[in-house]
C-alpha cells in the first residue's frame, strides 16, 4: 500500500470516553426535566442536560467513524450494555438532592472546561473544534453550578449540610478524572490527547476558592479510585442504561 | 393614609411562604437596538436572575444583553389613574408633528 501523509487522529477508544462522560451526565439531568425546585433553575438544569447531549452526540458520531465498525451516534449511545461504556463512574451517580446535583455538575464541568481549552489545541482538526463548542458551554455550566455551590454551603443550617453531605459523597469520584491509562498516554504523545493527570492542579485551583466561598472544606484525598472510565462501574449504570435504551432497543430505528 | 399601588406586599405571618423575589427581564436581541421588556424571573439575587433570564430567555438566540431589574423597584402609575393620566391626550392632535410641510432637504431625515 502506498504510504500516504495520515492526518492526526484520535483514537476511537479516548473519543468514547469523552462521548460518554457527556452523554451519562445529560441523561441523569434529562431525568429532572420537569422536577426543578423552580420553573427557572428546571429550564436551566434541562439547558445543560441538552448541551451535554448535544457534545455527545458530535463526539459518539466521531468515535464511531474513527472505530470503522458501521456504528453511528445512535448505536453506541443504545446499544452498547454497560461494560462497553467508558464515562467516569462519578457522572453515572443516581441525581441524589439539588445540592448533589448542582455540586457533579460544578466538579466535572470544571474538569471539562480545562479538557476542552486543552483539546482545543488538539491535533485533530475535528477534535479541536468540538473542543472550541464545548468549551463556551462548560464555562457557563461551571458558572451556574458554582454559583449554586456557593449559596447553599454558605446558606442556612439545612442547605450546608446537605452541601457537606454532598461533598462527602462525591468527591471520592473525582480522583478518576485524572487517571491516565496507555490509551491516554498514546493519545498525549499523538498530540491529538490530553495527559490527565497534567489537569488536575489547575483543576483544583478553579474548584478550591469556589469551596472556599461557600465556606465548605476541600474533602481529604483517599485512596479510592473508581473505575468507570475503564469499564468497571457501579450498579448505577445498568437502571440509567436501562431507561435511556428501553425505546430504542423496543423500536429500533424509531423516529419522530 | 395614601398606599402605594405599586410595591406588591409581602405575605406575612408565619404561615406565609417565602417566594424568591421577582425580576423583570430586559433583552437587547442585536447590537444597536434597545433592551426590550420580555418577561420575568424568580430568583434569589442579582447573579442568578442574570442567569436564570439567560436560560429562560435567550435560550434561542434572542439576546446580545440582558438587564434584570427588581420588580419591586419599579414605579408604575396607577392603572385606575388612566382616565386623568392618558385619556387627555386622545383628542389633541396638534401634538401629533403632521401639520408642518417639511423642506425636501429633510426628506429623508
Amino acid at each position: 500500500m502506498d504510504a500516504v501523509t495520515t492526518t492526526p487522529a484520535l483514537d476511537a477508544a479516548s473519543l468514547l470516553r469523552l462521548g460518554d462522560n457527556a452523554l451519562i451526565l445529560g441523561q441523569r439531568l434529562s431525568e429532572l426535566c420537569g422536577h426543578g425546585p423552580v420553573l427557572e433553575e428546571d429550564i436551566a438544569t434541562t439547558n445543560i442536560a441538552l448541551d451535554l447531549i448535544g457534545q455527545a452526540r458530535l463526539l459518539l458520531a466521531l468515535a464511531g467513524q474513527r472505530e470503522g465498525r458501521g456504528r453511528d451516534e445512535d448505536a453506541l449511545a443504545f446499544l452498547r450494555d454497560a461494560a462497553d461504556f467508558r464515562n467516569v463512574t462519578l457522572v453515572e451517580l443516581p441525581n441524589g438532592d439539588f445540592a448533589q446535583v448542582m455540586l457533579r455538575v460544578f466538579l466535572m464541568s470544571s474538569f471539562q472546561v480545562l479538557a476542552w481549552e486543552a483539546l482545543s489545541g488538539s491535533n485533530d482538526a475535528d477534535v479541536a473544534g468540538i473542543a472550541v463548542r464545548s468549551v463556551k458551554e462548560a464555562r457557563y455550566h461551571a458558572e451556574h453550578s458554582g454559583e449554586w455551590v456557593i449559596r447553599l454551603g454558605d446558606g442556612t443550617d439545612a442547605s450546608r449540610a446537605r452541601m457537606l453531605a454532598a461533598l462527602d459523597a462525591l468527591w471520592p469520584y473525582t480522583a478518576e478524572l485524572f487517571v491516565d491509562d496507555a490509551v491516554d498516554a498514546a493519545a498525549a504523545a499523538a498530540g491529538t490527547g490530553v495527559v490527565w493527570a497534567s489537569l488536575q492542579p489547575t483543576w483544583r485551583q478553579r474548584v478550591e476558592p469556589v469551596l472556599a466561598e461557600a465556606t465548605l472544606p476541600v474533602p481529604a484525598a483517599t485512596p479510592f479510585r473508581s473505575r468507570g472510565r475503564f469499564g468497571v462501574h457501579s450498579e448505577h449504570l445498568g437502571h440509567l442504561l436501562a431507561g435511556m435504551q428501553q425505546l430504542h432497543r423496543a423500536h429500533p430505528g424509531a423516529t419522530w | 393614609m395614601a398606599t402605594d399601588p405599586v410595591t406588591p406586599q409581602a405575605p406575612a405571618g408565619p404561615g406565609a411562604r417565602r417566594e424568591w423575589p421577582l425580576w423583570e427581564v430586559f433583552v437587547r436581541s442585536r447590537s444597536g437596538l434597545d433592551h426590550r421588556h420580555c418577561g420575568s424571573v424568580h430568583a434569589p439575587d442579582a447573579r442568578l436572575a442574570l442567569q436564570l433570564a439567560r436560560d429562560v430567555y435567550t435560550r434561542r438566540q434572542e439576546g446580545v444583553s440582558l438587564w434584570v431589574v427588581r420588580a419591586d423597584d419599579i414605579v408604575a402609575s396607577d392603572p385606575d389613574a388612566k382616565p386623568e393620566l392618558f385619556d387627555p391626550a386622545a383628542d389633541k392632535i396638534y401634538r401629533h408633528p403632521t401639520f408642518y410641510v417639511l423642506p425636501p432637504e429633510v426628506d429623508h431625515m
